[in-house]
């Protein structure tokens, strides 16, 4: 069972029922979802958690689906390791890495699609549907063949052939749309007024938001029921900032966290801040898109929607729903916002994957890099325990990184490969 | 006969033209203001428009022509 009260909106705090909704009738604000953490405290505790599935149904207390029967294709339960040579290289000690990219589709979005899948077959919908350039696409199209329903996946027309493969091969109709980004955009947005179809991260996505708190629950329990002194996270649309902050702050509330006594949710579930929760939120957009930076910088209270001109493509959301929300809780952390070069992304890449055997994606690129400059800048200092977000593979973005392929093309003989050889070492390589 | 949720951004100048009010008196739109937030270097708006389909593409295309942003209230919906 979930422990879901209904819904409430953000900005004017009227009340709805949990039903398929994402705006407010009266202000359009956003909804989100309200809980019954009374019950939910009388029930839950570490032991109940460990002993669950070693996926993101361990927390199903916490999330706004019944976990009896979940969509799952085991979304989450990802490593999280000790970073050495990463640290090393960028003078910290303590540093770990949570590797999201080895989810079942490969990034994070599973979790939040696990959610918002299970969440519209309890409401008897039969239809999947979202709007992506990869990562959502794929994951959307892995869950609705999990769970034997169709789905509908909109791309733009202009989307590297390996991602469309990379969602086609579950057997979605794939929708290529000619037209340009605020044209698709605004098309998905209709659409979802006129099928009766679950968009995930459109009238599903009060639900399809809070998968993302599990990212806050795992590194919290695989720390020993700690939390970090800092977190580098990647951003788009600032949803998964806010919730993993969410998440932090829910195990505070509760009592799960060691040495933390229980509190009050207080008036205001959704910004609630525990005392205890003292963890720094870093955010790290790529400067072809960082809306969220530039408002956060400028001390400005709205964000300012850009253009998006960025290879990090995951990352390429111009108008954030969730960008005033996310500085909100940079201010209440004291975290930083830091927009990284677009010439570093792929210096990002190449520096996780060469110091730590992981292929990350573009935006694993930026959070890289965002990292290397806090920790230059001294905002993280050498001992501090750190926690940066690696949230999808790089299987997903491979023509970022094309240059780094330079093989020693020889004959088939050793005379050959050992001149070669000689030849690269004599330059260096 | 339809109905659309948008938001407006105006940047700079745009802030201090009366562009909702031409809206509703150029198109045959009924414009409903839910949410709003207008300051020096910036304001957006949060509104119900009400006309015909084809009536409300041509009162936002002169929007947008104009040099307003038009985005859906929930922000972008294409994710990574």
């Amino acid at each position: 069972m979930s422990f879901v009260n209904g819904l409430k909106c953000r900005e004017c705090g009227r009340e709805f029922p949990a039903e398929p909704l994402n705006v407010c009738d009266f202000c359009f604000g956003p909804l989100e979802v309200v809980y019954d953490y009374a019950t939910i405290s009388e029930v839950i505790s570490r032991d109940r958690i460990t002993q669950g599935p070693l996926s993101i149904w361990r927390y199903q207390d916490l999330l706004p689906a019944s976990g009896e029967d979940p969509v799952d294709i085991m979304a989450g339960f990802t490593p999280l390791m000790k970073a050495r040579n990463l640290g090393e290289r960028l003078g910290l000690r303590n540093l770990y890495i949570k590797n999201d990219s080895v989810n079942p589709s490969f990034s994070f979005k599973d979790r939040v699609v696990s959610v918002a899948s299970t969440k519209a077959v309890e409401f008897g919908f039969d239809t999947l549907a979202c709007a992506s350039t990869g990562n959502l696409a794929c994951s959307v199209a892995a869950h609705s063949a999990r769970a034997g329903i169709r789905s509908y996946v909109f791309i733009p027309w202009d989307l590297e052939t390996g991602k469309i493969i990379g969602a086609a091969v579950y057997g979605p109709t794939l929708v290529s749309v000619e037209g340009t980004y605020d044209e698709v955009n605004r098309l998905c947005s209709e659409l979802a007024d006129n099928y009766p179809w679950a968009f995930v991260n459109i009238n599903m996505r009060p639900y399809y938001a809070e998968g993302s708190k599990t990212l806050g629950y795992e590194v919290a329990e695989q720390l020993g029921w700690r939390l970090p002194d800092h977190v580098v996270i990647p951003s788009a649309s600032g949803a998964m900032f806010t919730k993993i902050w969410k998440g932090f702050n829910e195990l505070a509330c509760l009592g799960l966290l060691e040495g933390v006594d229980a509190s009050s949710f207080g008036p205001d579930q959704n910004t609630v801040h525990h005392p205890a929760v003292t963890t720094k939120m870093h955010m790290a957009q790529a400067e072809g898109c960082s809306p969220i930076v530039s408002a956060w910088a400028n001390g400005q209270a709205h964000v300012i929607p850009v253009r998006p001109n960025t290879v990090a493509k995951s990352l390429a959301i111009g108008n954030p729903a969730d960008g005033i929300y996310a500085i909100r809780v940079l201010n209440e952390s004291q975290g930083t916002a830091n927009s990284v070069p677009e010439s570093e992304v792929v210096e990002g890449i190449k520096l996780l994957a060469e110091t730590e055997g992981i292929f990350t994606e573009t935006a694993g690129g930026v959070t890289v890099s965002a990292l290397k400059t806090l920790a230059e800048s001294g905002a993280i200092k050498p001992d501090e325990l750190t926690v940066v977000y690696i949230t999808g593979n790089g299987l997903k973005t491979m023509e970022a990184v094309e240059s780094v392929v330079n093989p020693l093309s020889i004959k088939p003989t050793i005379s050959s490969f050992e001149g070669a050889l000689s030849e690269r070492i004599a330059v260096g390589g | 006969m339809g109905k659309q949720r948008v938001k407006f951004t105006f940047l700079d100048d745009l802030v201090k033209q009366p562009v909702i009010y031409r809206l509703g008196h150029s198109f045959q739109i009924v414009t409903n203001i839910r949410r709003a937030d207008v300051r020096e270097e910036m304001g957006w708006v949060v509104l119900e428009l009400d006309g015909d389909e084809s009536e409300i593409k041509r009162g936002l295309d002169w929007v947008s022509a104009i040099g307003v942003r038009v985005d859906p209230v929930s922000g972008d919906v294409v994710e990574g």
